[in-house]
């Protein structure tokens, strides 16, 4: 609704500004078009689920740092590939629609605890359209008996 | 908005920062000795399950982060961010950090374990394992530990000086120490000088003559302790080729059938690296490459040679090994045959290994760890253990988070329970502060590291590197107190 007298559309630009705002601190307010997000129920170590929602092209990992969820010790190297700890596993069904797997995630993912046929690491699945109401469960990052494991092994 | 947490501080006339009125009003108080990972994150869970615990780290060197600092390799800086997450722990109200205090002989076990309700130990593993072989104390042998402390700039290494004027560096061991230790000494200098590398040992690689690392490894391929990002780094070094034994490799596809993903996936690498023709495009770039790598197999050390001066190896003697068993709980069993290996480096990454650092504390000299169960330490009601003092020196940063977060568990447990006397005041920080002083120690506090944090960094920008670490514990303390 917002044009210029020669008829530009500003919307776009004024969306950008705002993005820019938001991204540099300063403006609390999330410009959200909500029927652009992706809701994901995430089920944490507890068994309890917490519902979030993400713009698409967001990791999980950007979801569940912008959300603020309380998953301990989450995203270690701040997703750059050089640990495991964004581990989720996904139902055979959601695992097929994330996209494929590089060696680079599979390398760091191969050291995660209690890896799974349908595990990915968070900070490398990105939110589209289509994953709408799909669940990622964080798993267990040690034994059930408190031991820990050399995870190289 | 920058949020800025503001912290009445007393400081003394001696202007030793000794406590943070604002955090004194915490009731419980637990210290922590040791400021690396095990530290930091056995701090950061106290931090959130208790509203009521006062967290004081203690640490030798006035800088934090141990081997996130001196032992992760300068071209993994990705690895080094966890250094947000322990930065913004310290930053926490009830947290405070003492550096440049060594636990033992500053101030001791006994001393904490009076001042503070609970006191967890979490001060890795500073020691070496020696192969306990003839001729290890030659020239030109070295650690792992010192030869990684040397180049990630920790000062008691920094006098290192190790011989690279050799063509052939032999390397006992196989974990990612060991693969860190080959890549520094292969990677083209030009991709090195944009790390945090130290100056001093950057100069030295520069004028290496090493062409050819070999990293030798008592038992077989499925059994090898490193991990796949670290050999496809070694794979896909520039200006190097692998230089493998295909004999070495048999069976191994077989196996493979087997195993799970994790070991499937890393022995596959290995058997195309080794046994496979490579593509043309491959074939040429090993062709023309300057340097060598390679992996050699059920080798164990039985003497290091000295050259004619008798001072300074000139190689190898190794005992050849079958195996007994399979998979990780094989055993490596001598043939009676032995092997020789010409070289002029050998460096020992067969683990490192913690040390008792107060008689007070019980140590098992055997397993190298503090006895414990769940990080509770054995026959020593409100002390603790974290981190590789707890598990010994095996596992990556976020295994050391794990069992860090369940060693604090069992402390939050305990003070909630009732079985450590919590209600009963104790003086914390405010304990031990004068006793330091007395001593003489001054502690660094974490706005001190911030400005040996700024310098290191204003170094380094003058080199195009992240930092230039500061080599020594005095100029580390002079520019802590600017």
């Amino acid at each position: 609704r917002l044009k210029t007298s020669s008829g530009t559309n500003l919307v776009p630009c004024v969306k950008l500004c705002w993005k820019i705002l938001e991204l540099r601190g300063r403006c609390p307010v999330r410009f959200d078009m909500s029927d652009n997000k992706v809701t994901v129920h995430f089920v944490n170590r507890d068994g309890e689920k917490i519902t979030a929602k993400g713009s698409p092209g967001d990791s999980l990992l950007d979801l569940v740092i912008n959300e603020d969820l309380d998953f301990d010790g989450f995203g270690a190297c701040e997703g750059t590939l050089a640990c495991s700890t964004c581990h989720l596993v996904f139902s055979e069904e959601v695992y097929e629609k994330l996209g494929p797997v590089t060696d680079e995630e599979m390398d760091m993912l191969d050291l995660a605890y209690g890896l799974t046929d349908t595990s990915r690491l968070g900070c490398q699945v990105c939110l589209t359209r289509a994953l709408e109401g799909m669940e990622a469960r964080v798993p267990e990052s040690v034994a059930d008996i408190r031991q820990t494991q050399d995870s190289s092994s | 908005m920058f949020f800025l947490l503001i912290h009445p501080v007393q400081v003394n006339k001696r202007n030793n920062l000794i406590t943070r009125s604002a955090s004194s009003a915490a009731h419980q108080k637990v210290c922590v000795v040791g400021g690396g990972p095990a530290g930091f994150y056995t701090a950061q869970h106290l931090l959130k399950a208790c509203q009521d615990v006062q967290v004081d780290i203690y640490e030798r060197l006035p800088v934090p982060f141990g081997l996130v600092r001196f032992g992760v390799a300068p071209d993994h800086p990705e690895v080094k961010n966890v250094i947000s997450t322990f930065t913004q722990t310290a930053h926490h109200a009830r947290c405070c950090y003492y550096g440049n205090v060594n636990v033992g002989t500053d101030v001791s076990v006994e001393e904490l374990r009076e001042a503070y309700h609970a006191v967890v130990l979490s001060y890795g593993a500073e020691g070496n394992r020696s192969m306990g072989v003839p001729g290890e104390d030659l020239e030109g042998v070295y650690p792992a530990k010192d030869f990684v402390g040397w180049y990630n700039g920790l000062p008691s290494n920094r006098e290192l000086n190790p011989g690279l004027d050799c063509e052939t560096a032999v390397i006992l061991g196989q974990g990612n120490v060991a693969l860190d230790v080959a890549r520094i000494l292969l990677s083209p200098i030009d991709e090195l000088k944009k790390t945090d590398i130290t100056q001093r040992s950057l100069d030295a690689l520069a004028q290496s003559q090493v062409r050819r690392v070999l990293i030798v490894g008592r038992r077989g391929p499925l059994q090898i302790a490193g991990t796949i990002k670290e050999l496809r780094e070694m794979v896909n070094l520039p200006d190097t080729k692998p230089e493998m034994v295909a004999s070495e490799f048999e069976g191994m596809a077989e196996a493979l059938k087997v195993i799970p993903r994790p070991r499937k996936r890393l022995t596959e690498l290995m058997l195309k690296t080794a046994v496979d023709p490579p593509a043309e495009k491959e074939r040429q770039r090993r062709q023309a490459a300057s340097r060598s790598w390679g992996l050699r197999f059920l080798r164990s050390p039985l003497e290091v040679l000295a050259g004619p001066d008798g001072a300074r190896v000139a190689g190898i003697r190794l005992a050849v090994n079958r195996l007994e068993g399979t998979g990780d709980g094989s055993v490596a069993v001598p043939t009676g045959e032995v092997e020789t290996m010409d070289c002029g480096l050998v460096i020992t990454s067969i683990g490192y290994k913690s040390l008792p650092i107060d008689p007070a504390v019980p140590f098992d000299p055997r397993k190298a760890i503090v006895p414990n169960s769940l990080g509770r330490v054995q026959q020593a009601a409100g002390l603790y253990c974290s981190g590789w003092l707890k598990t010994g020196p095996v596992g990556v940063i976020a295994t050391t988070m794990n069992n860090s977060f369940d060693t604090a568990h069992s402390v939050v447990e305990d003070l909630t329970s009732g079985c450590l006397d919590a209600t009963s005041a104790k003086p914390g920080s405010t304990g031990i502060g004068p006793l330091l002083d007395k001593r003489g120690v001054k502690p660094v506090s974490f706005s001190d590291w911030e400005k040996i944090n700024q310098e290191e960094r204003r170094r380094g920008a003058a080199q195009g590197k992240p930092r230039e670490k500061l080599l020594d514990v005095e100029e580390m303390l002079k520019t802590a107190r600017t």
